[in-house]
């Protein structure tokens, strides 16, 4: 039954003739293989000794050496000190009590220190004012080493001793005493009582030619010359939200940066519902900021309305008539008077207009109100730049009349809106000297640069408030040959003091009124008694009455020229982002890698528009198909300045012909490549005005942005972040505002919570400790500290913009932020629960499409997330080498060495918290951030892993700071007291929207919090039993 | 001629102790000379033995007879001041007894003496009555010649070394010898009986070879012992690479050689200090801490050679080069690290860190707190260590394996009594689980994340 069947390989078989055919039947290959082509060099290959025995043999033996060689572990050397100075103890922290205050931020904190190494900042729990570090702040640490510093003084480029730069400064003070030439110091803001001191001797020492010109780059001069006038000091009032019951604020961002910052804590205090109370907060403002984003009542309005408001506003409290006919914002002021009546002297009203007339309104209206939460007996000096005087020293410097020009902590070339003017008259100084921290664009045009001390290596005072001080010490010696700008102006006196024995006499003299320097030294901050000044004061406030009567002639003409402000075409409002503030930490990646609270982009700055101008002139954004968010760019143009390249983001709740643009990027010398992002709005901050008048137009090409948040609304799904209004809080039972999830089990609605609903087993978690978290959303203002913390505490990795853009962030703490798609969540879940049916006008189909988008004006609300620490845990059951697995204290563990990276845990996570290492993200050239440097290395918390390529991350819960306060506990024989547990998020939070603890210890503020009515679990219905909760955001909505 | 042979051997052995035993003989005359000296010189004044006792107490510490430590050498200290400066014995009675009091007074020398050392006054010591001082003094003006005892241990050292020595390799040679010979005579016999047989006739047959199968090749037929065989080789060469793939990484056993030849043999061992007195972070930190150069000279300061043990080096010891100079050296090396002018007593500010090769590396991912284990747990350094008072060079004692982590946290109770912490804690968890002790384990100690974050 043998085939004749013919099989062949291919067609050309079929034709017996064909050549190919014949050769392929021979060789394997019809043609020769070009072996010398890819080989090279054939002369040499054949002249070699080496044949492909030996060659195979070579392969052989490396590979098995190497394998050997594998098996080796490396030596290790570890070297002890020569001579241990006894505070340090290797393996245990020391903490100091410091004060950042460089110009921009200023607050009283704590340095945790290892083996002499600063690796994170903390508040100080002792200091009544400003002892919280916001995110900036907590960032600080890392730009202490930064690479990129400026390691020694330099004279035109070339470095130079410090010895031969003295003199030659000293030669160019003498020159300029003796010739008559202006000798300036143009610097930040000190707050220094000891610095004052030794620029007055200064000015002392080389006579009266000594102009000392304070500049903060974003400008508070309006709010500091109100106050002047009105009280006759240079300071800002000061305002405790915590007293205030009504809280109306005209685009003061006081979450923020507005007036120095620092009142999220109190202000957080007062939105906690105490006794069926708590504050409203109503916002008008133009840009959605942070403090706007938390109101109870937000008005979008531009700055010239928010102007003719503030002015009709005084008139209906004053009863006088302000004129300025009907207009747009009238029902806003009718309502917002009639709720300031009722308060009293509980209603507080501020301002962040740049303009003196609606300051000084507003210290009017506080004043008539005589409101409690107005503080103008001791007001704070944390801003002092006077943009008159800037102004003047750049006029002078062109003129020739600066002699000497010394520079510390300013970056003026970058910052002033005319800065081309500044470098031309730079020019003209005899002797310009920078204290540059980075080669900045300062430095570069400057003669000589004097390197200077990063704020942890120096000491320093400050006088935030009146009365309330504050002490710096240095908490390592200096990194590099770096000096501070007070030790240089004692040298260049001829004083042979340190700074250090100068603020010591300083304090003996004028603070410390018999109190002891160790201790004032030790807390960091000391509380002078006012009792002794009563008397001046009090004269003070006569005379200051006297002044107010004075006063009464201006406020009226201020009221006029409010009332007739007009504006032609868009407004754009400068602004701060909370996690870049004026720019001079630009270099930290920490800080770029900061998703903004209410866009939560990073890496960037952009000019937020409002939907409907968007659509005006063709804007859009939209995500693309890896997720990433893309947007237009714009031209910006204001009174000649053009800024090219913005890129634009389309912001809900932004006033219509508003623009909103944040200061602090597009810096560009001195930086690493990757932190030279943005643009630079300072170069539109014409006159120190934050609102400019402004054209916009499309510009070509698209802009990727690095967005952490995909989704922008809630959809209705009210049990994510759930929410009331205070009068159901206080009147309504608990079930019909934060009622627990029902499942159905034999066809009966049982609560989720009930044990008949669980699947698993419970364990017996009574014994020892359990730990838990707790979230209050009405404290919470979104701020970030946390994110920064957590950080810097468990060597999280910084990733960049690309990583960013795929979604591959390695936040182990994220803060979402919602809008609501219609007026209000409220309505957003009414109008879900209404759906009907896939089509038609209630159909879920375009409901759903529609819920989408956020409203014009939505509600906001922020949400913390990390690990939920679940203990029926989703991601534990599909490890599947058991890398992750339960304690008994309820932290979810992660053993990262055990980890093989399947990824299946991130996968079944419904909280979305498991970060995957897709890279090795340290001593990698593509990730060159502090982890690709020794120096940004020292920042690492020895305590914590570094993870490596591959393995699955998330919060631990600071499991290392339980275990640690654990084992302190053990070794002094003693039970643990409430509030000693923590973890590095609830303990820089400090507006005490975080609460951690140990529920198994009944007395404690956790287990108290855990059976508050407003406790509630995210997605409780999935029965995941978290051991994070949250409370129940409750909105203070009463009108009237 | 066998005869001959060993008379020759014991000729030589005898020899050789004789020669030994003299030299010993010799030595210990010698060392008898000069204790008859001591104690001549003593009955002068007052006891050098007591003396000497007094002195270690109290004076040591600061002086050395022959060198300059933190303060003047006291070798004939009273003839040399009676000589140089004129002072009596009274001076120095009242200057040993209230030396602050005399400074102040404004005495010559004693201001010289005071600002010569670093203006560091010397502790007053007015317990000494004025016969301790004699007994003192008589101490440094003879001391009991020190090196007796070495000297002395020196040569029995030396004795039993080299008789050591020859007895072994003569033992051998010796029997071997005695071996050969059996060989040689039972050869003479064979062939003397082979002649005998011949010459009476018998014959003697050879073997047959049978024709048998080879074993090699009867086991290559029967296919299932090689099987059997097969399966068994390779069963052992996995249970061997096993067992080898098991131990990469774990280095128990390693004793790198330091930069310092440091003894915890002298250290912990012969001198009994205690662990924590150097590594002394291991109370309250993870890290047990190598101690920093400044603790090394709280003892060296004034320990500044090696005096060896009183039983004198083993012979292991001189062996391996440990000699009493060696030693020596070594701290010679400690001097430079840390920056030590012998001569003038400072320090030079001139230090070089001792770059130690570390021997316990715990791999980064495991968190290991010696201040719990030591301080809370109360464990014995030893425990994990082993037994470093008697480690002349330093090794890993422990695999350091997790699994041996595991088994300790198994099988060890946890020390609950006194500790406030564990009070209610230990209630709950005993009644749990019905026990009376807890081990770690029952305490959560083997959870993932406790040693892993």
């Amino acid at each position: 039954m043998a085939s004749n069947k013919k099989y062949w390989k291919s067609e050309a078989e079929l034709n017996p003739n064909d050549s190919i055919v014949e050769a392929l039947k021979q060789n394997e290959f019809t043609e020769q293989i070009p072996v010398d082509e890819f080989l090279g060099d054939k002369e040499n290959l054949s002249a070699s000794t080496t044949n492909r025995r030996d060659f195979l043999k070579y392969v052989g033996f490396s590979t098995a050496a190497a394998t050997v060689a594998a098996c080796e572990g490396p030596v290790r050397k570890s070297i002890p000190y020569v001579v241990q100075p006894d505070r340090i103890v290797p393996g245990v922290a020391n903490y100091y009590a410091t004060t950042i205050a460089d110009g921009h931020d200023f607050a009283s904190i704590l340095v945790k220190t290892r083996e002499g190494r600063p690796i994170k900042i903390e508040n100080n729990t002792e200091a009544k004012v400003s002892g919280s570090a916001n995110a900036r702040v907590q960032a600080s640490v890392l730009s202490l080493y930064d690479s990129t510093r400026v390691q020694g003084p330099s004279a035109n480029g070339e470095p130079i001793e410090w010895k031969d730069l003295d003199n030659r400064i000293k030669g160019g003070l003498t020159a300029a005493k003796n010739s008559g030439k202006q000798i300036a110091l143009l610097t930040q803001t000190y707050a220094s009582p000891s610095t004052d001191k030794l620029i007055a001797e200064f000015k002392a020492n080389y006579g009266e030619n000594v102009n000392h010109v304070s500049y903060d780059a974003i400008s508070e001069d309006a709010a500091l010359n109100a106050f002047n006038t009105a009280y006759g000091e240079r300071a800002l009032p000061d305002y405790d939200f915590e007293k205030a019951g009504l809280i109306v604020s005209f685009g003061a961002d006081f979450l923020g940066d507005w007036q120095g910052g620092g009142y999220d804590d109190s202000y957080a205090r007062g939105r906690v519902p105490k006794h069926g109370k708590m504050s409203k907060h109503i916002q008008l403002e133009s840009i959605m900021s942070l403090t706007g984003a938390n109101a109870d009542k937000r008005y979008p309005m531009s700055p010239t309305e928010q102007k003719i408001a503030l002015a009709k506003l005084y008139g209906k409290l004053n009863g006088s008539n302000v004129g300025g006919g009907t207009s747009d914002v009238d029902p806003a002021v009718e309502s917002i008077a009639a709720q300031i009546r009722k308060a009293g002297s509980k209603a507080v009203v501020v301002t962040g207009l740049n303009d003196i007339n609606a300051q000084t309104v507003v210290l009017a209206i506080n004043k008539l109100l005589a409101s409690e939460a107005f503080d103008t007996e001791n007001p704070r000096y944390v801003r002092q730049g006077d943009s008159a005087k800037v102004t003047k020293l750049v006029a002078d410097m062109n003129a020739g009349r600066v002699g000497v020009l010394i520079m510390d902590g300013v970056n003026p070339v970058y910052s002033l809106p005319n800065s081309a003017d500044f470098v031309a008259g730079l020019d003209k100084v005899d002797v310009s000297i920078s204290f540059a921290f980075n080669n900045d664009e300062t430095a570069q045009a400057s003669k000589y640069v004097a390197a200077a001390s990063h704020y942890l290596e120096s000491w320093g005072d400050a006088q935030f408030k009146k009365g309330h001080y504050s002490l710096a010490q240095p908490a390592i010696r200096e990194l590099f040959d770096t000096r501070q700008l007070q030790t240089a102006l004692l040298n260049w006196m001829g004083s042979d003091k340190t700074y250090y024995e100068y603020i010591k006499e300083t304090w003996s003299a004028e603070v410390l009124q018999e109190s002891d320097w160790n201790k004032a030294l030790q807390d960091g901050v000391f509380a002078a008694s006012i009792a002794p000044e009563v008397n001046e004061e009090s004269l003070e406030v006569s005379a200051d009455e006297e002044e107010v009567q004075e006063s009464i002639v201006p406020i009226a003409s201020a009221i006029r020229s409010l009332v007739n402000t007009t504006s032609s075409g868009k407004e754009l409002i400068l602004y701060s982002k909370v996690g870049m503030g004026d720019g001079r930490q630009a270099n930290n990646p920490w800080l770029q890698e900061f998703p903004d609270p209410i866009t939560r982009v990073s890496w960037d700055n952009y000019v937020t528009i409002s939907k409907a101008d968007a659509e005006s002139l063709d804007m859009e954004n939209y995500n693309v198909a890896d997720g990433g968010l893309n947007g237009n760019y714009a031209r910006l143009t204001v009174d000649g300045m053009v800024l090219d390249n913005v890129p634009v983001i389309i912001q809900p709740g932004q006033a219509p012909n508003t623009l909103g643009l944040s200061f602090g990027y597009g810096k560009q010398a001195g930086m690493k490549a990757e932190m030279a992002t943005g643009v630079n709005a300072f170069s539109l901050y014409g006159n120190f005005n934050n609102v400019q008048s402004v054209s916009i137009e499309k510009a070509e090409g698209t802009h990727e942005f690095a967005c952490v948040q995909l989704h922008k609304t809630l959809m209705g799904r009210g049990d994510i972040i759930k929410e009331t209004t205070l009068e159901i809080f206080n009147t309504k039972d608990v079930h019909e505002w934060n009622e627990v999830p029902h499942v159905s089990k034999d066809h009966q609605e049982i609560p989720v919570t009930s044990p008949d609903a669980d699947l698993w087993q419970e364990f017996d978690r009574s014994i020892g400790h359990h730990f838990n978290l707790s979230i209050d959303l009405n404290s919470c203002t979104g701020c970030g500290a946390c994110v920064i913390a957590c950080h810097a505490e468990n060597n999280v990795p910084v990733v960049g913009k690309e990583e960013i853009r795929k979604s591959r962030d390695m936040h182990w703490l994220r803060i979402d932020r919602y809008y609501s798609s219609e007026e209000s969540f409220e309505q957003d879940n009414e109008k879900k629960d209404s759906m009907d049916g896939l089509w038609g006008d209630n159909g879920s189909l375009g409901g759903f499409r529609e819920m989408e988008d956020a409203a014009a004006n939505p509600q906001v609300a922020f949400q913390p997330v990390m690990c939920q620490h679940c203990n029926h845990a989703p991601c534990e059951t599909v490890c599947p080498v058991a890398a992750t697995s339960h304690g008994r204290q309820g932290q979810n563990q992660m053993a990262y060495n055990r980890c093989v990276g399947t990824r299946y845990c991130a996968n079944n996570c419904p909280y979305k918290v498991r970060r995957f290492n897709w890279f090795l993200y340290y001593d990698n050239d593509e990730f060159d951030y502090n982890m690709n440097n020794d120096l940004g290395k020292m920042v690492i918390n020895p305590d914590v892993n570094v993870r490596s390529r591959g393995v699955m991350e998330k919060c631990s819960m600071c499991i290392q700071m339980t275990q640690k306060t654990i084992l302190d506990a053990k070794r002094d024989g003693r039970a643990i007291k409430d509030g000693e547990f923590q973890t590095a998020c609830s303990s820089a939070c400090s507006s005490g929207a975080m609460v951690f603890g140990d529920i198994n210890d009944k007395e404690s503020k956790i287990a108290e919090l855990k059976d508050d009515d407003r406790m509630y679990h995210l997605l409780e219905h999935v029965g995941t039993k978290p051991n994070v909760f949250y409370h129940v955001k409750v909105r203070n909505t009463d009108e009237a | 001629m066998k005869k001959v042979l060993y008379r020759h051997l014991f000729s030589k052995v005898l020899g050789f102790s004789l020669l030994l035993f003299s030299t010993s003989f010799y030595a210990q005359e010698e060392a008898a000379s000069t204790e008859v000296v001591a104690e001549d010189v003593s009955a002068a004044g007052g006891d050098a033995a007591k003396g000497k006792q007094l002195f270690n107490q109290n004076c040591a510490a600061c002086h050395a007879l022959d060198r300059k430590m933190t303060g003047p050498a006291l070798a004939n200290v009273e003839a040399r001041l009676a000589e140089d400066e004129g002072l009596d014995k009274e001076w120095l009675y009242t200057w040993i007894k209230n030396s602050p009091g005399m400074i102040k007074s404004g005495d010559a020398y004693a201001v010289k003496i005071y600002a010569e050392y670093n203006q560091a006054a010397m502790t007053a010591f007015p317990t000494l009555s004025d016969a301790d001082i004699d007994d003192i003094l008589a101490y440094t003006a003879a001391p009991p010649p020190a090196p007796v005892v070495a000297a002395v241990a020196d040569a029995a050292g030396a004795q039993g070394d080299s008789s050591g020595g020859i007895s072994n390799e003569i033992i051998l040679g010796a029997l071997a010898l005695v071996f050969a010979l059996l060989v040689i005579m039972l050869i003479l016999v064979n062939n003397t009986l082979r002649r005998i047989a011949e010459a009476n006739g018998v014959i003697l047959e050879k073997e047959k070879a049978q024709e048998r199968t080879p074993i090699w090749k009867a086991f290559a037929q029967n296919q299932f012992l090689v099987l059997v065989s097969a399966i068994f080789l390779l069963l052992a060469s996995a249970y061997f690479a096993y067992g080898w793939m098991m131990q990469v990484g774990i280095d128990q056993g390693y004793a790198p050689v330091q930069p310092i030849h440091y003894s915890h043999k002298i250290h912990a061992g012969d001198n009994k200090i205690e662990c924590k007195y150097c590594h002394s972070s291991a109370r309250v930190s993870k890290h047990s801490g190598i101690p920093s150069l400044n603790v090394c000279m709280n003892c060296h300061k004034s320990i500044y050679e090696y005096k060896g043990n009183p039983e004198g080096p083993s012979a292991d010891d001189i062996a391996n080069g440990y000699t009493n100079e060696f030693y020596t050296g070594e701290i010679k090396k400690l001097y430079k690290a840390v920056g030590w002018d012998e001569e003038n007593q400072k320090y030079t500010g001139e230090s070089q860190p001792v770059e130690w090769v570390r021997i316990h590396n715990l791999p980064d991912f495991a968190y290991f707190n010696h201040s719990q284990h030591v301080s809370v747990a109360g464990v014995e350094c030893q425990t994990c260590h082993g037994p470093v008072e008697e480690m002349e060079v330093m090794y890993q004692f422990a695999p350091l394996t997790m699994g041996w982590c595991i088994n300790c946290h198994r099988e060890t109770n946890v020390k609950v009594e006194g500790n406030e912490y564990y009070e209610a804690i230990h209630t709950e968890l005993s009644k749990k689980y019905g026990v009376d002790k807890l081990t770690a384990a029952m305490m959560g100690g083997l959870e993932c994340g406790k040693c892993h974050y």
